[in-house]
């Protein structure tokens, strides 16, 4: 019998700051198992050394917010067979989308000395909005595990044990007392995808979203009580304005609060 | 089991100064102490060692969405009511694995997991944590399939049972007929007397497990007087409660009002975030997750809780049946207070309040249950 194939992984930058690439390279205990299975063919950020596609998987890091990557996007979907988004910005757009809906070139002009050298898009948008994505992992960062759950799942053809539901429900695993209902703190956790481990929460300190809605999130029932807890609308829409931003409930919800 | 409280249960006064005793006990005999002790500022039960670990002196004030500890006007050791969790934790685990399986050759070997079930005693058990427990006695014992791990901490488990001094802000267990007094299911229990100096616990004893730690503390003789007080104590919280359970006829009102607008109106306030489930002492639902390793040599299979308010809790071929917020709560709620009762011959709420404290938006159990009283018509 002929050797089994190892399958390919490219890992690809778009905008982004770089830190769910380091997840994966964070996975100190796991990355050599994990490259004794699965070739790691395209990582810049961890070798220079290349391996020409087609990948059988790519992890996709980043939104799209210049022609270029726009056009690029589309080079890395020709080349992946399984392509995975991995963190906020690749998924909702991340923080840069605050962006979006704003004056781009009032923004460039001043920051940049020379604007002129600045070729950028109006928007930070998702990589969903650009190609078909297969999976999408989320997070501000990824969590480590949870990746590497993902590509032990791609290895062995089954589905990945990755929940949609609400952050309380790790919270309460955990043992935690709800921050809101003990200490009155605002909390975005029971509109807020699962997969942290509730860590803020943990730590006495509401969550912050990190990794966007929830399945079936309901915005409005959340910031009633928000504002129950003495939220200022615009404390709310600070709240529902950081790395998913451009998360339709996150961004619905916010525009909401427009004082 | 522990046996049938009686009349001919005994009885003695263990005074506060020797408290101690009883966490020194239950240690002689092994057993793993978890008691209340306060941590995040709310009351939570953990492993303890010493009464001064205890909630001394501490209160709460609970309403809808809303838990604060407080400080008593007295040196109260059980002055507080429930806290988020229940003993639920402790007899069935919040995550914990099955099986693992190997590959070897060209087949594989599957190996149960066999960590032996700790050894527990539980200080502090609430009259509607008893009644939770044994409800959850049916569900994972009693039935026809057996919960082996649930079976063994259950077997081992001692309960220190707490009668009520006073009712917590959102405790509704005289109507479902669940407390503040606990007359059987545990080993021994405790009535708290605040009398400044004269401070001290009438210690019943419920099983022959009981009889045996009691024989280790010093009591003194407790007389009828001592009991007929301790009985006034809990009848004085009975009369303390706020809220009320509309019982009688429930079942029949919610399974006949399955199309009641009731559940779209409760379902614009739900965040379906699974909170009331989660702390609640009686809810049951388990899922499995199957993890494979890179290599795919090994395998193993976890349980972990799972809630009807998540989408996946549902899932069938195809999709999930319950997507509607609506459709979640519905049938949380009237499992809960009507489905229970033909699985299981009672309710599956014991009035401990705790879902519509730590629901983050308050919505209440007994509010809801009360909008399908009178003729279905709210
Ligand atoms: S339904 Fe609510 S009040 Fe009833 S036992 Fe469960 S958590 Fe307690
Ligand atoms: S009833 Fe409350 S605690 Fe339960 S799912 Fe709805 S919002 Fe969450």
């Amino acid at each position: 019998m002929a050797a089994k194939r190892r399958p390919k992984l490219a890992v690809w930058k778009f905008a982004s700051c770089d830190g769910c690439q380091l997840s994966l390279l964070d996975c100190e205990d796991e990355l050599l198992a994990v490259a004794g299975e699965i070739e790691i063919a395209y990582f810049m950020e961890a070798t220079r050394a290349v391996v020409r596609g087609p990948y059988d998987i790519s992890l996709v890091e980043g939104s799209i917010t210049t022609p270029h990557d726009a056009e690029r996007i589309h080079q890395v979907r020709r080349q992946s067979k399984f392509l995975v988004t991995i963190g906020a910005c690749a998924t909702a757009g991340g923080i840069q989308a605050l962006r979006n809906g704003r004056d781009v070139d009032q923004f460039m002009s001043i920051v940049y000395a020379r604007p002129d050298y600045i070729d950028t898009l109006p928007t930070s948008t998702p990589i969903s909005e650009h190609v078909k994505v297969d999976f999408e992992l989320r997070g501000c960062p990824i969590d480590k595990m949870q990746l590497v759950e993902l590509i032990c799942a791609f290895a062995g053809g089954r589905k990945p044990m990755i929940p949609t539901h609400s952050t309380c429900m790790e919270c309460k695993m955990r043992g935690n007392a709800c921050v809101m209902v003990a200490h009155g703190t605002p909390c975005l956790g029971p509109v807020t995808h699962d997969g942290c481990g509730a860590l803020c929460p943990s730590y006495d300190r509401g969550c912050f979203g990190c990794f966007g809605p929830a399945e079936t999130a309901n915005m409005s029932a959340l910031t009633g009580q928000l504002s129950e807890l003495g939220l200022e609308s615009r404390n709310i829409q600070r709240l529902l304005r950081t790395f998913n931003t451009n998360a339709g409930p996150f961004r619905e919800e916010s525009s909401r609060h427009d004082s | 089991m522990p046996a049938t409280n009686d009349a001919s249960t005994k009885a003695g006064l263990l005074r506060r100064a020797d408290l101690q005793s009883l966490i020194d006990a239950l240690q002689r005999n092994d057993y793993r102490v978890i008691g209340p002790t306060v941590r995040d500022a709310t009351v939570v039960y953990d492993e303890i060692a010493m009464v001064d670990e205890m909630p001394i002196g501490r209160g709460d004030n609970q309403d809808g969405g809303h838990y604060r500890l407080t400080d008593r006007a007295d040196d109260a050791v059980f002055g507080y009511t429930n806290g988020v969790q229940s003993w639920r934790r402790y007899l069935f685990q919040p995550r914990r694995t099955l099986w693992r399986a190997k590959r070897e050759a060209r087949d594989f070997v599957v190996e149960p997991e066999t960590e032996p079930a700790p050894k527990q005693a539980f200080i502090g058990v609430r009259a509607c944590e008893l009644h939770a427990i044994e409800i959850q006695d049916k569900v994972f014992v009693d039935g026809t399939y057996t919960d082996p791990d649930y079976q063994s901490r259950r077997a081992t488990a001692f309960l220190v049972a707490v009668n009520c001094g006073s009712a917590g802000g959102t405790c509704f267990c005289s109507s479902t007929d669940t407390g503040p007094r606990s007359e059987s299911g545990f080993d021994l229990s405790l009535t708290e007397f605040l009398d400044g100096a004269d401070h001290a616990f009438l210690v019943e004893v419920g099983s022959e497990r009981g009889a045996e730690i009691a024989a280790d503390l010093p009591l003194e003789a407790a007389t009828g007087a001592d009991r007929q007080r301790a009985r006034a104590i809990t009848e004085e919280t009975a009369a303390s409660m706020g809220r009320t359970m509309p019982v009688d006829g429930l079942k029949d009102r919610l399974q006949q009002s399955l199309e009641h607008p009731r559940w779209q109106q409760v379902a614009d306030r739900c965040l379906a975030c699974s909170n009331c489930t989660m702390v609640c002492p009686t809810c049951f639902c388990s899922t499995t997750e199957d993890y494979t390793d890179i290599t795919g040599q090994t395998a193993e299979r976890q349980q972990r809780w799972d809630s009807c308010f998540a989408l996946d809790h549902s899932y069938l071929h195809g999709g999930s049946v319950r997507t509607s917020t609506a459709a979640r709560y519905r049938q949380w709620m009237t499992h809960k207070l009507a489905g229970w009762i033909d699985q299981f011959d009672v309710s599956g709420c014991v009035g401990c309040g705790r879902c519509i404290t730590w629901c983050p938006v308050g919505i209440d159990i007994t509010e809801e249950a009360a909008a399908f009283s009178g003729d279905g018509v709210e």
